[in-house]
């Protein structure tokens, strides 16, 4: 039973947070006018309230999701789809689109990032697995700088077709613009993340390494690159509506990790919960600090998640990878003390 | 398993110069040698994680590279030193992916029993909670060896399991492949270092060196003072105990 308390206390979170989301905004919308049957308030709630929820929603599972995937299949902690070169493809993708198709379609521009989001993440794979650094960092870095060449290339393309005013939006991340017929793209999120549960245990033995997954018959080349499609898929689909969004699929999947290990069957339901109350309660921020104004959401998400990304690496250095038990230090295990839950819950 | 002819090139040079021998069914078999001598790559190629530039590997009447990836891995074990992994799966959690040949990701009933068979066989009980990473060096051996036992394969390849292992673990390590192969009947294939682990608790020995095979048979045949100075190129010294023959090098 107490494998199921963090989801449960994870669930009824995001559910409050949910519904509160729902009645924040410029307009104010509140539930008894709602249930009085008032036509403009119902109107709001539809086209723009609960679009926005739904997407914040599919944005938090999908990124962590999709980091969590990449951080097994990579077999490293600290690549995620902006430190692996995914998220910079998939906005080259955009702006390929926006050049060669004009007039393109949300539908048209989301081929080309997820076109251009696998190609880039492969090749980013393709290229670590060549060289197989030694050490840890150097490939979160490798992507990182991989990621800033493509975001080069998009910027100079930008420039030299007058482009960058139509691609900021897509450079920094914000939900303002989701509304009703311009957002449902996202939901594309919802059928790969079935796809990835129904997969969570060959990407675990992927991850394992290659002599582990041959040993129990599993086609290493196949899954790993079949995985990162899916990855690469879910993240072009949230950057196509949305913009960058970055720090979550790397900070959620460790964060949960730290309390329930890396079986990708007993973590992913957390991930994702905790992903979406992480990207629903950095929105909610956004949407009330400078209110009636709104921040981007990648403001509020690169501020926050820089504090718990640094929070994260001083446990780790104080308690190297020990990982966080909840429940009562038995006398088996008496050095894992209590840990306090630090930042838990943003 | 029957090998024929099997060699193999890196960039030209070759690593295993084309090797013959049959492994033993029901035996434990020991490949020794000195480093480069090509043990590793052998053991690689007879377990399908390495191609072969040439020659055959007959497992079970057909050659190991016509069979299904997944057909195979429910009869053939291998487990290598690379296995160090970053992830923290539990003890109970790696032991489970061993049932992954059969069930895929469903676990049966039964597979739950062959898993906590395996746990119990390897005295993993206390443990199959922890994480593998927070366990020490002879214990996670242990895990990774009850998944072997929980893959329930007839051949069970090793390749250098003494590796970081102290005495006392590296001993105990030696009698579970004993074991593996008297009580549970599987053949078991390991590389070893240690010239004297191989002595005492194998019954073949393949000697190589160079990439060929030096010397190949029962223990008493292959452990004499000539052959192991020849390999090895260092005097050697055989004394018996126990009714084994324990080799001194100096």
């Amino acid at each position: 039973m107490k494998k199921w308390t963090m989801t449960a206390v994870l669930s009824v979170t995001l559910l409050v947070l949910s519904v509160l989301s729902l009645f924040i905004g410029v307009v104010s919308v509140d539930a008894a006018s709602l249930l009085a049957g008032d036509w403009k308030q119902w109107e709001i709630f539809l086209v723009s309230r609960l679009p926005r929820l739904l997407a914040i929603l599919c944005t938090g599972t999908g990124m962590s999701v999709a980091g969590l995937i990449m951080q097994q299949l990579c077999m490293n902690k600290f690549v995620s789809p902006t430190t692996g070169a995914t998220i910079s493809s998939a906005q080259l993708g955009i702006l390929l689109a926006l050049l060669f198709m004009p007039n393109s379609t949300l539908w048209g521009r989301a081929v080309f990032a997820f076109a251009s989001a696998v190609v880039g993440t492969w090749i980013f794979v393709w290229f670590i697995q060549k060289i197989s650094f030694q050490d840890v960092v150097m490939v979160p870095l490798v992507g990182i700088m991989f990621g800033n060449i493509i975001g080069g290339v998009t910027s100079y393309l930008a420039y030299r077709y007058e482009m960058t005013q139509a691609l900021s939006s897509w450079l920094v991340g914000h939900f303002s613009m989701v509304m009703k017929g311009r957002y449902e793209i996202v939901y594309l999120v919802v059928p790969l993340m079935i796809l990835a549960v129904v997969f969570a245990n060959h990407f675990n033995i992927v991850g394992m390494g290659k002599d582990f997954s041959r040993n129990l018959g599993v086609h290493y080349h196949v899954v790993l690159f079949a995985g990162l499609t899916i990855v690469a898929m879910i993240t072009a689909s949230v950057v196509v509506v949305v913009g960058s969004i970055s720090y979550i699929g790397l900070i959620v999947p460790n964060v949960v990790a730290m309390f329930k290990g890396d079986r990708i069957k007993g973590t992913l339901a957390d991930t994702a919960l905790f992903g979406a109350i992480f990207v629903l309660a950095c929105d909610m921020i956004g949407r009330v600090v400078i209110a009636p104004y709104e921040l981007p959401i990648e403001l509020v998400i690169g501020i926050l998640g820089s504090i718990l990304f640094v929070m994260l690496l001083l446990y780790r250095l104080k308690n190297g990878r020990k990982a966080v038990r909840i429940k009562a230090a038995e006398p088996a295990c008496c050095s894992c003390r209590m840990p306090e839950l630090e930042g838990g819950e943003v | 398993m029957i090998i024929k002819g099997l060699t193999k090139n890196y960039d030209g040079k070759k690593v295993v110069d084309d090797i013959s021998f049959e492994i033993p069914r029901g035996k434990v078999t020991a490949l020794i040698g000195p480093n480069g001598a090509g043990k590793s790559t052998v053991m690689g190629m007879i377990s399908r994680l390495i191609g072969r530039t040439e020659g055959t590997v007959e497992f079970m009447g057909k050659d190991i590279r016509e069979w299904k990836s997944r057909e195979l891995s429910r009869k053939l074990a291998i487990l290598t030193q690379s296995n160090h992994t970053q992830m923290k799966l539990t003890v109970r959690e790696l032991v489970a992916f061993g049932r992954f040949p059969y069930s895929g990701s469903r676990l049966t009933p039964e597979d739950e029993k062959m898993v906590d068979q395996a746990i119990g066989y390897m005295e993993l009980e206390e443990f199959q909670d922890r994480f593998i990473d927070e366990l020490s060096g002879g214990q996670r051996q242990r895990a990774y060896i009850a998944m072997v036992i929980a893959q329930d394969t007839e051949y069970v390849l090793l390749d250098e399991p003494t590796n970081n292992l102290d005495i006392y673990h590296a001993i105990n390590m030696m009698k579970t492949a004993r074991r593996l192969c008297d009580d549970l009947g599987k053949t078991v294939v390991l590389v070893l270092h240690d010239i004297n682990y191989a002595a005492f608790y194998c019954d073949y020995i393949c000697a190589m060196a160079d990439g060929k095979i030096a010397r190949f048979g029962p223990v008493d045949e292959v452990i004499t003072k000539e052959n192991l100075s020849e390999i090895y190129r260092v005097d050697f010294e055989i004394l018996e105990v126990q009714g084994k023959p324990l080799s001194i090098y100096y």
